[in-house]
């Protein structure tokens, strides 16, 4: 902007406009406040929690609301590894689609397409959640996860009984889920790469694929990991969906197909029977967790997507 | 990639690299049909199980306790009405004010981070945002409320509404501004009568947008409004919805309460559908960048 119109909206020329201006700038600060007050109430409710397990809550293995002993070790490995095989098949996923949408598909197949995409971000997790319940457990009980039994059931991931309900089936509906979120960052991602660039690659012979290789894919890179690292956070935190199909038991076993327990599953799935101030605040300790883990990398994931969209003088 | 290796690369057999080529293009085309296959899966078992169970008792009657056939889910879509709309007043009014400080008066380091921090909070877990809530009103009050509730989802709204405001009203030319001022006007009445004004169509896409979120938000409500079998009493009571119903129902091991809860499912996908499609023909022609 041109520096009049910044003088011209630095000057209050009337008398209401200076106290507009501060209710406005005041309603900004107290969204600092917000965040700052959701960070210390979060603390202040898991202190006792705090105060008895100390930082051993992170590795300890027991989650035992009965016997009031709290670790959350069975938690975070639930959460990371249904996160993980979220992100293996999300990831790839929606790369393809965003090059599919913004490098080959025409008009006309490209708005509709992107459209239906977007639309899977609107669906309610709860719903995703009952269908997961009721037809994606059962599919993957019935046909994938046989086949994996019998065909990859060396592996310690594919052992044990298949109910459907487990990490694996969570890691598919968080894969779901992600999918456009990512797929649609990395398009704001590849189109702030110049025409020119893709223009360069063809006129040296190399074929569209090669083209999206050369001249989008490797100067992306650091957008994607972005538009990735984001999906995982919203990964890490979903809650309905995962707490409807993850079978909720707070072991760790090596099997995809046993039941788990993520962070945010078992806030939702025991807030009703949190009955001592103990497990009341070890739950609100894991809700602390996780709000600083997903704050971390939100904040370095937009940094790093700010950087590589910045370029095209896209405001930041 | 270095150019020696760039020229060995590309001479290559042609065929085999537009063979390669083509086989690529398939894939990514594949890439899409996957991504797509499971909104067309969850659509149609939601119309094919939701629709015969969205009957008439749905709409009017209260919950059923278990063994008794029929009962509906009446409570709980006020209960989301009620919540919903006490939502959006804290999160239109307060993420709006962001958002025309931010387009208005944002300028500089604090703008920057005012900005961010709505990014950041618009990426916290909701059901943090029901945890925080827990601690600051239902622990002190000691009960579960409506009004704790709505403030959770309210919550969640303000950085939907602040950053689509903010992106909205940078639209409006800066002359329509210069205008107003040039007039005599006070600057606050050029913001709210001439630039809000000018961007209304599309702040009101991004409401809705904010609104068909929250609408189906049930993590934040669990720590919070909890639910209700009954009709509402009072904003401190715990209050029914339309999401935590069908979890509850979902999670039950009766087919009936299945049922319903297929048919809230349908009933709440049509309502998140038909915003997100409404906003999509209200800014027609305009351009947002989308959450």
């Amino acid at each position: 902007m041109i520096s009049s119109e910044a003088k011209l909206q630095k000057t209050d020329l009337h008398k209401g406009d200076r106290r507009f201006r501060r209710i406005v700038t005041l309603s900004g600060l107290l969204l600092l406040v917000l965040l700052g007050s959701i960070a210390f109430f979060l603390v202040k409710g898991s202190l006792p929690s705090i105060r008895q397990f100390g930082f051993a809550f992170l590795w300890t293995s027991k989650w035992d609301p009965v016997r009031e002993i709290f670790g959350a070790m069975p938690l975070i490995y639930g959460t990371v590894v249904s996160s993980l095989l979220g992100m293996l098949i999300a990831v790839p996923l929606s790369i393809g689609v965003a090059l599919f949408l913004n490098e080959l598909a025409p008009r006309w197949i490209g708005r509709p397409a992107g459209f239906l995409v977007e639309m899977l971000a609107a669906i309610p997790s709860v719903v995703y959640g009952l269908w997961g319940i009721f037809v994606l457990a059962p599919l993957l009980r019935t046909t994938a996860q046989p086949w994996l039994k019998e065909h990859l059931g060396f592996l310690p991931f594919f052992q044990g009984p298949a109910y459907g309900v487990g990490m694996m089936t969570a890691g598919i509906i968080l894969a779901i889920m992600v999918t456009p979120t990512i797929s649609s960052l990395a398009r704001e991602v590849f189109r702030a790469i110049p025409r020119a660039q893709r223009e360069a690659a063809w006129a040296l012979g190399a074929t569209r694929w090669e083209a999206m290789v050369m001249a989008v894919l490797k100067s992306s890179k650091p957008g994607l990991f972005g538009a990735s690292l984001l999906g995982l956070g919203r990964a890490v935190g979903e809650t309905m969906a995962v707490t409807m199909v993850i079978g909720n038991r707070s072991e760790i076993v090596a099997s995809l197909f046993a039941p788990s327990q993520t962070m945010a599953s078992v806030l939702a799935n025991e807030y009703a029977e949190a009955s001592s101030d103990i497990h009341l605040a070890a739950l609100i300790e894991v809700g602390l967790v996780l709000f600083a883990v997903t704050f971390l990398m939100n904040g370095f994931a937009r940094l790093m997507i700010m950087s590589t969209t910045k370029a095209k003088g896209h405001h930041g | 990639m270095k150019s020696g290796t760039l020229h060995r690369y590309l001479s290559q057999g042609y065929r085999r690299r537009k063979i390669f080529d083509f086989f690529m293009r398939c894939l990514l085309g594949l890439a899409v049909a996957v991504a797509v296959l499971p909104l067309g899966s969850v659509l149609s078992y939601v119309i094919k199980k939701g629709g015969p169970a969205l009957s008439y008792n749905f709409f009017t009657q209260l919950p059923k306790p278990v063994g008794e056939l029929g009962g509906g889910m009446a409570n709980a879509l006020v209960g989301t009405l009620i919540l919903v709309a006490m939502a959006s007043t804290i999160g239109i009014l307060w993420g709006g004010m962001i958002g025309i400080y931010l387009s208005e008066f944002g300028k500089g380091k604090l703008a920057h981070l005012i900005r961010f921090s709505a990014d950041l909070l618009g990426s916290v877990p909701s059901i943090v945002i029901g945890l925080f809530v827990y601690t600051i009103i239902v622990m002190p009050m000691k009960r579960f409320s409506a009004l704790a509730g709505a403030v959770a989802l309210g919550i969640l709204m303000i950085p939907t509404v602040a950053r689509s405001t903010e992106e909205l009203l940078r639209l409006v030319p800066q002359h329509i501004r210069e205008a107003g001022l040039a007039l005599g006007l006070p600057r606050w009445k050029v913001i709210l009568f001439l630039v809000i004004r000018g961007a209304m169509s599309g702040i009101i896409t991004g409401i809705l947008l904010a609104v068909a979120r929250v609408a189906g938000e049930t993590a934040p409500l669990l720590f919070t409004a909890l639910g209700n079998q009954y009709w509402q009493s009072g904003l401190d009571q715990p209050i029914a919805s339309l999401p935590v119903q069908i979890y509850t129902y979902a999670i039950s091991p009766f087919d009936e309460w299945h049922n319903l809860a297929w048919a809230g499912a349908l009933l709440l996908v049509a309502v998140v559908f038909t915003m997100n499609l409404l906003s999509r023909f209200l800014l027609r022609g305009q351009s947002l960048a989308r959450e």
